[in-house]
């Protein structure tokens, strides 16, 4: 699931270089809210989920690891979903 | 909040919109990202075609054009109008109030009352509050609520995150005495915590505009913007709309005892696309329930969205037609309000050209 978060974040800011910057892209600037919206446009299409608009929060989108629990806990099982696809 | 009504109906909305489209896909170049980046981001978000009045016409020009369509047209009488209510936050001047310009340039009578009311995506509903009361004093028959903004002269061309959603108009909706005896429910909140959430940081007294104030600045997403442009904070209004809107619809299904079935039709401010949709699914309500089809074809016109919603989505069929309706705004102040309404058969629910 990281490489395709990191390939989403890279389409969408590809001047920043993601495998090197992993954290802290919001204080950092890497990204702002409207950069949030196009990763949850393609969050949901590479996983196959529907993210609640109440957790489209800059927390939640501020290091890989943040975007990957967010992953989790909306499907707990889309390791598997990833493999299918 | 909740406030309940009796004895009132709509009788007709008309909108009015101004001829001058602009798209997005024409103003691409003006913003500080790759071409690909923004259309993307245009797709989600519903960047399409909006109305954009001229620099010369203001609110009252809306207005007054949409007054006179309807007195020439017999569907408004002038002398039966107790008050014009205003709803903008781009008013023509400081002072004197533009409803009292508005009442001045259509002659309306001295026993007209005239007020203006500054607010925006939930200007809708805080006007027909408005007119309720006026209603309750008695002494009034019939309210006309303006809804009129040109706000797209307080926004950058050169910000992405705000020029492609903003839209001008007009609209105007007559509220009248009716002895139907049914119910109307209002729910209401405001949150001046968040009041800059969404603001226009110069012009006014606590900020006057001056060159200082008109330069152009990047942030830090590269969107170049001044302190006289509107700007908001993307992440709060989100997530303000997205936990407070759907608080308050489960508190009117609660209070009601009613479920999201009951309704024909979800008529909201469509503040963009992906906002909306959001809303719907956090909401599982039918996105045909739910219309969001007004940010892409006009643009975000702040108060003007929900009955130019009724317009565009109901149209005619509003004429034959009734439909249980709730409305709903939110947005600038923060304001948030609910109104659960039966959409009676209307004498005019149309869109004109300026």
């Amino acid at each position: 699931m990281k490489e395709t978060i990191i390939k989403i974040l890279t389409d969408i800011r590809p001047e920043f270089d993601f495998n090197q910057e992993q954290t802290g892209f919001i204080a950092k600037g890497l990204l702002d809210s409207f950069d949030i919206i196009s990763i949850v446009s393609d969050m949901e299409e590479n996983f196959d989920v529907a993210i609640d608009g109440a957790k489209i929060l800059p927390e939640n989108f501020d290091s890989i690891e943040a975007i990957s629990n967010l992953i989790d806990k909306i499907t707990p099982n889309i390791h598997e979903v990833i493999i299918q696809k | 909040m909740r406030l309940s009504f009796k004895n009132k109906r709509i009788s007709g909305i008309l909108s009015v919109l101004p001829k001058n489209e602009v798209h997005f896909s024409e103003e691409i170049g003006n913003y500080n990202f790759t071409e690909k980046q923004s259309i993307k981001l245009g797709k989600i978000m519903g960047y399409g075609t909006q109305r954009i009045a001229d620099k010369e016409t203001s609110v009252s020009d809306l207005c007054v054009f949409g007054m006179n369509y309807l007195f020439e047209n017999q569907l408004l009488d002038k002398d039966s109008i107790g008050a014009v209510v205003l709803c903008t936050q781009s008013p023509d001047y400081f002072l004197p109030a533009t409803s009292n310009v508005i009442s001045g340039r259509l002659a309306l009578g001295q026993d007209v009352i005239s007020m203006d009311i500054n607010q925006g995506c939930a200007g809708f509903e805080v006007g027909l509050m408005q007119a309720f009361m006026l209603l309750n004093t008695g002494s009034i028959d019939k309210v006309v609520l303006l809804n009129a903004d040109v706000l797209s002269q307080k926004v950058s061309i050169k910000d992405r995150n705000s020029r492609p959603l903003v839209g001008d108009g007009a609209t105007i909706t007559i509220i009248e005495n009716a002895t139907d005896d049914k119910q109307i429910d209002m729910f209401i909140k405001m949150d001046g915590t968040g009041a800059m959430s969404l603001q226009i940081p110069a012009g006014g007294f606590k900020l006057p505009a001056t060159k200082e104030t008109a330069a152009l600045t990047e942030d830090e997403s590269g969107n170049f913007r001044s302190l006289d442009h509107l700007v908001m904070k993307g992440d709060e209004v989100f997530n303000f709309v997205q936990t407070k809107v759907p608080e308050m619809i489960h508190e009117m299904f609660d209070t009601l005892k009613i479920d999201k079935t009951y309704f024909d039709y979800y008529l909201f401010h469509q503040p963009n696309k992906f906002m909306l949709e959001k809303l719907a699914e956090k909401m599982k309500i039918p996105y045909e329930k739910m219309p969001n089809n007004i940010c892409q074809k006009y643009g975000n016109g702040s108060s003007i969205t929900v009955p130019l919603n009724v317009c565009e989505n109901i149209g005619e069929r509003a004429l034959t037609n009734s439909y249980k309706v709730c409305f709903g705004g939110f947005g600038v102040g923060l304001t948030w309000s609910i109104i659960k309404w039966k959409l009676e058969k209307l004498d005019f629910c149309k869109i004109i050209n300026y």
